[in-house]
């Protein structure tokens, strides 16, 4: 059972439509007893960073999902402002982020100024380490809406790059602990690959 | 690189599917569940879905079918029809609704375009115009299905909104509607030249080189399409269709 995590940020339903759509059992929760419980967990989020940090340590469940994630090791996968909550920081705001991924969130600053900002669209990503969440993914394209982006500190924990104006990391991980920031909710077929890679983990 | 978007356009009315021509004649394409499932098959951009009867009705949305169309949407999908308050764009987006289109609102109230961009995000709002050839043979924004002038010169109210906060333009030829003989690509190529923000062409396409054009010409970043998609041959066959991602591929190329 995979526990979308329900802080009060993000579109939660379209998740759960497609978790649903590929077979893999799912609930929308912010009960603490269903988050110690389950055996994976999906961080959504959309909107700006402090409002999502501040919402998720002030969810009556962080700590249980803190002990899941970092002692039990429970998978945990962050989708868009969710991944962005993995890093140190980011520029958009004054809060810390959860660190569990060492890596900042920057503004994009791009030379072509005819680029705009936001990243909206599709694009193809092109994967950087082999992992099983990108299993039968090398050839894709998924469904991006963001205006930062994630700098990681160390290059082996960048999963996927993709171009707009340069390249840019769009999925991270380490051990347990997964970010992508595009939406797989929203990328059909690829989207509904990634989510099924997700569950069979 | 990001990739420039083709959008089926699919018009609400009397809780079904229905295609116009020029506003006018709506003829029965089908029901939309089963609509949305054929073009989650054919794996499109985008999906949007206009309600053409509730701002006219003065009524709320419907937000029942506008739940079923999202459960059922895969991709990014834009919700517009009959939208005057923040507390009907949040009901719709926890719905599973990415973007939502806003038109008479925008022209009773631009500020509204600001406040809605503060809470919910500019990528989350498109501003739809509908335009229309006046009296007179110039260009003006209509509302209410293509009713009312607002005597309103485009580009200046398309500037107006930018900087308050829309994240993308629709620009529906109300005169090009469901004639499939192209989009208004000299309208489109001039508000191209004058925006910053992402624009989308609508109305006209009738052929894969209608879209390549807008993309070509007008360098418009989304196409969006109706009757192009729904009909087949020149009897119009109601057939739901949707080019492959190699045919879409190949007319970006051009």
């Amino acid at each position: 059972m995979i526990a979308i995590l329900d802080y009060g940020v993000g579109n939660l339903k379209s998740i759960y439509n497609m978790f649903k759509k590929v077979g893999v059992e799912s609930v929308i929760t912010s009960c603490v007893e269903t988050i110690s419980k389950a055996d994976k967990y999906l961080l959504p989020g959309v909107g700006s960073f402090d409002h999502g940090i501040n919402s998720l340590k002030n969810a009556p469940f962080f700590e249980v999902l803190e002990k899941e994630v970092l002692v039990s090791k429970k998978p945990i996968l962050g989708i868009c402002l969710g991944m962005q909550l993995l890093t140190n920081s980011s520029e958009e705001g004054k809060e810390k982020g959860l660190g569990w991924i060492d890596a900042q969130t920057v503004k994009f600053d791009l030379e072509d100024k005819n680029l705009s900002i936001p990243h909206m669209g599709w694009n193809k990503t092109t994967p950087i380490s082999t992992s099983n969440i990108f299993k039968n993914l090398n050839e894709n394209r998924f469904y991006f809406v963001h205006s930062y982006h994630v700098v990681c500190n160390d290059k082996k924990n960048i999963l996927a790059s993709v171009k707009y104006g340069q390249e840019f990391t769009c999925s991270i991980y380490k051990d347990n602990i997964f970010g992508v920031q595009f939406h797989p909710e929203k990328s059909h077929k690829f989207g509904m690959q990634l989510f099924k890679n997700f569950g069979e983990m | 690189m990001l990739q420039k978007r083709v959008i089926p356009c699919l018009l609400l009315h009397k809780g079904g599917l229905y295609k116009t021509e020029r506003f006018k004649k709506p003829t029965y394409i089908g029901d939309p569940i089963n609509a949305i499932k054929i073009f989650n098959e054919k794996e499109v951009d985008e999906l949007m879905f206009i309600d053409i009867d509730a701002s006219s009705q003065g009524r709320e949305p419907n937000y029942k079918i506008i739940e079923d169309i999202a459960s059922e949407c895969f991709m990014p999908l834009c919700y517009g029809g009959g939208i005057k308050t923040l507390d009907q764009m949040k009901k719709i987006y926890t719905l599973g609704v990415e973007k939502i289109s806003i038109s008479s609102q925008v022209i009773n109230e631009p500020s509204f375009i600001k406040n809605a961009s503060n809470i919910f995000g500019r990528q989350s709002i498109v501003v739809t115009l509908d335009i229309k050839k006046d009296f007179w043979g110039n260009k003006k924004i209509f509302i209410n299905n293509g009713k009312k002038n607002t005597k309103l010169n485009y580009i200046d109210f398309i500037k107006k909104i930018e900087k308050l906060g829309v994240g993308e333009i629709v620009i529906n030829s109300i005169d090009n509607d469901g004639m499939m003989n192209g989009y208004d690509i000299k309208l489109l190529k001039e508000i191209k030249e004058n925006i910053n923000i992402p624009l989308i062409a609508l109305g006209g396409a009738g052929n894969l080189e209608h879209l390549s054009e807008a993309f070509s010409i007008a360098k418009v970043d989304a196409v969006a399409c109706g009757s192009m998609f729904v009909y087949k041959g020149a009897l119009k066959g109601i057939l739901i269709s949707y080019p492959t991602y190699e045919k879409i591929k190949k007319i970006l190329e051009k």
